[in-house]
């Protein structure tokens, strides 16, 4: 099939307003912001050289940060924040999505509005500012009349680099929580789909060129004094954005939100849960690529209403505990906890998906390697690659504790790209999952944990709290609940993990709805 | 003097930290006079201008304008009814002809039609043409052109004195001669009272009534150009010798001209 009449382009079109009103959004609020406080703060201290100084020095160690960890850092921020205006206050706002998102971009946005600023500030030739003096122009007339309209043309060319760069960073902003053009690239990174990641990068590329062209054109229009071009320019930038927030407006009734994390089984999970509430007659959207923290939060909060976690996690990560109880006694004890805080832990899905350390099945079976504990006598000389939160889990100081594990060196990786390194040899052991296709595909074997370092990872159904007695809700998805065996999931997987039509997380949730017993 | 002085300088100084830029000076110009200050760079004759309208505030000292201390005047309200011509124009390059004229007018809160009518007016005044000048950006103007538009801009505000900064240093001496006869025209038709700046001792004797000579921040002698020949500072009279030295040039070179 050729590359053109893939169906996937079909599927990434069906997305565009939703993702493309959502970039436009978050990207015009953080440079509105960021205009609103720079410019200003440019005003007032270009007479100023130390604050001056400090200010551009702050901007320029903002700018350094790399934009996806700016985006992170505003997430537990505001969440520390959220909190504390709801002990002192009683009002709680969200910390997901939107204001993390616009904040950090806002801020990423200030260098070079400043920076521009500041500069066409003081570059007015001092003889004019004289001037403005000697006619009799207060100091704010000198300002508002002279030096402004001078300094326009270097202050625009600020704004239009600052407002590419917003639009390229915004596309990082899907992780927290805000849909963004970026959705289809993560997505795509995730699920191995290269037309999402094509279609995502070239839409945010067109967005970025169409508004750098447009202030350009404004920038041109105020050097040469044309207010034609100038004003061309602003109609340009005003059409679209009305072009892209005008069909995104429309949908804005959400109905119930699925949640789900970065890696492909919870894109295809998300995806069945939808088609199932869609399927009983409720309004029902995808918000997927959420980090693994920042998705319980969000539940908590009510930013989302339901997703799939799995009971190992939640055990170590909500509840803390490092002890290791049998399958069945986790899931309740996690039940009878997550009820304290109002969330639902509606059932198991039937599957689960353990994290597990995997190598080749031929290397393993050559140096006798069955269990962990083989494998420990070995690892001096092996190295080890886990996916990107692995190594900061608490599964992972109890593997290194209960069998003195101790690798040559250990790396991080896509998950998606960890099966094909270890397969090729680049690295000796993986930390991978249970219910993924590719351990199959690869022939690769997951070593036993004789001492249960690694708890149980059933796969659970997690319920908002404002979805607590939600009865049309819990009707829709109880079909599901103990229907999904490892097998099946491990199927799904290895379909997403593909790169063809029938890879997406649409078409995987479909097939296997179909393959548990749906119509 | 017959009347009260336009503008007095009593016992002004300016340091500038170290540096004394105007040194203890007392000057009068009288109601319709025109006045030059001439002194090479550094001599404080700028800032002794600037000290008028209060661009620069003195050190010690007072300044009055039309009978009354500057200090008592808000700052900005003094310079608007003070017309002030800079070095090469200081026109603002985003304004038109038309919008830098009227300047003064518009900030002193005039209607637009007045200012429109007012513009026009100075535009005939200073010899431009309405039609090829008034929309023009400054950019679009010859230095000569550039000037006048100065001149128009410092007599928008219809100020009974104008402070003018070596308003014709920088133009070709065709120009330059024309543009300080026409000034030197205005000055008397509307009773102006002017202070002038320069660095050309013919140039202050052929415009000004009174000439005052400054070196090193102290006023060295003012006079008529006849008065000033009589001083005994050998500065003043080395001032004074180029232009004579011109003058017999010229007649040894162009006999004619002494004819005509």
């Amino acid at each position: 099939m050729s590359l053109l009449s893939d169906p996937r382009w079909g599927e990434a079109l069906s997305h565009l307003p939703d993702y493309l009103g959502n970039h436009v959004r978050v990207s015009l609020a953080a440079l509105a912001l960021g205009l609103a406080v720079s410019l200003p703060l440019a005003i007032l201290t270009r007479n100023r050289p130390a604050p001056r100084g400090i200010l551009l020095a702050l901007a320029s160690i903002v700018q350094t940060v790399p934009g996806l960890a700016l985006l992170a850092l505003f997430y537990p921020l505001l969440l520390a924040a959220a909190s504390v205006t709801l002990t002192w206050f009683g009002v709680a706002f969200s910390a997901f999505g939107f204001l993390p998102a616009m904040l950090a971009l806002a801020l990423y946005s200030m260098l070079p509005v400043l920076r521009n600023g500041i500069t066409g500030l003081n570059g007015i030739d001092p003889a004019l500012i004289e001037a403005a003096k000697g006619v009799g122009m207060t100091p704010r007339q000198s300002l508002v009349m002279v030096e402004l309209p001078l300094a326009l043309p270097v202050m625009m060319a600020g704004i239009r680099t600052a407002a590419v760069w917003v639009i390229g960073t915004a596309t990082l902003s899907t992780p927290i929580g805000q849909t963004s053009l970026g959705n289809y690239i993560f997505a795509g990174l995730q699920t191995q789909n290269w037309v999402f990641v094509l279609f995502g990068c070239f839409a945010s590329a067109l967005l970025a060129l169409a508004v750098d062209q447009l202030l350009g054109l404004i920038e041109n229009g105020l050097r040469r004094r044309s207010r034609l071009r100038a004003g061309l320019g602003a109609a340009g930038i005003a059409a679209l954005v009305a072009a892209t927030l005008v069909p995104s407006m429309g949908r804005s009734s959400q109905g119930y939100v699925v949640g789900a994390k970065t890696f492909a089984e919870q894109y295809v999970l998300s995806a069945l849960l939808r088609d199932r509430l869609q399927a009983a007659g409720l309004s029902a959207t995808a918000r997927s690529g959420l980090g693994s923290s920042v998705i319980f939060g969000a539940l908590k909060a009510g930013d989302i209403d339901l997703y799939v976690d799995y009971s190992g996690t939640l055990w170590a990560n909500q509840l803390h505990r490092t002890d290791i109880k049998p399958r069945a006694e986790i899931v309740t004890e996690l039940k009878a906890a997550l009820a304290t805080d109002n969330i639902t832990l509606l059932g198991e899905l039937g599957f689960e998906n353990a994290y597990a350390l995997v190598m080749p099945r031929k290397r393993a079976e050559a140096l006798g390697i069955r269990t962990i504990a083989d494998l420990a006598a070995h690892a001096p000389t092996m190295s080890i690659a886990g996916d990107y939160e692995f190594f900061s889990r608490p599964e992972w100081a109890a593997l290194q504790k209960s069998y003195g594990l101790q690798f040559r060196a250990q790396r991080q990786m896509q998950p998606d790209f960890m099966y094909a390194a270890v397969a090729s040899g680049e690295v000796d052991v993986i930390a991978g999952y249970t219910s993924d296709g590719l351990i199959a595909k690869y022939d690769l074997v997951a070593l036993d944990d004789p001492r249960h370092a690694i708890p149980p990872y059933d796969a659970v159904l997690l319920l908002a709290p404002k979805r607590a007695g939600d009865e049309r809700l819990q009707a829709a998805l109880k079909p599901l609940l103990g229907r999904i065996d490892v097998t099946t999931m491990r199927e799904a997987n290895l379909r997403a993990a593909g790169n063809d039509a029938n890879s997406s997380p649409d078409a995987v949730a479909k097939w296997l709805w179909e393959k548990v017993g749906g119509r | 003097m017959p009347s009260r002085p336009m503008i007095s300088y009593a016992h002004v100084s300016k340091r500038f930290g170290p540096l004394v830029a105007v040194d203890d000076v007392s000057l009068d110009v009288a109601e319709g006079e025109f006045l030059a200050i001439v002194g090479g760079s550094g001599s404080g004759k700028t800032t002794l201008l600037r000290l008028a309208n209060r661009l620069i505030e003195a050190s010690s000292g007072t300044i009055m304008v039309e009978g009354q201390d500057v200090q008592d005047i808000d700052p900005v309200a003094l310079r608007r009814r003070i017309g002030y011509v800079f070095q090469s124009g200081g026109l603002f390059p985003h304004l038109s002809v038309a919008d830098n004229i009227g300047i003064t007018p518009k900030l002193l809160g005039e209607p637009d039609a007045a200012i429109a009518a007012r513009v026009d007016e100075l535009i005939d005044l200073v010899r431009l043409d309405r039609a090829a000048h008034r929309d023009r950006l400054p950019e679009a103007l010859s230095g000569g052109q550039r000037q006048r538009v100065g001149v128009a801009r410092a007599l928008a505000a219809g100020p009974r004195i104008v402070l003018m900064d070596e308003p014709f240093g920088a133009l070709d001496p065709l120009t330059r001669d024309a543009l300080g006869e026409d000034f030197r025209d205005l000055h008397r038709r509307l009773g102006l009272t002017t202070m002038m700046i320069t660095h050309d001792m013919t140039e202050a004797i052929l415009l000004a009534d009174r000439v005052a000579v400054m070196r090193g921040g102290k006023l060295l002698a003012q006079g008529t150009p006849a008065e000033l020949s009589g001083s005994g500072e050998a500065y003043v009279l080395e001032l004074l010798g180029t232009p004579r030295r011109q003058v017999e040039r010229l007649n040894t070179l162009l006999p004619q001209s002494g004819a005509a």
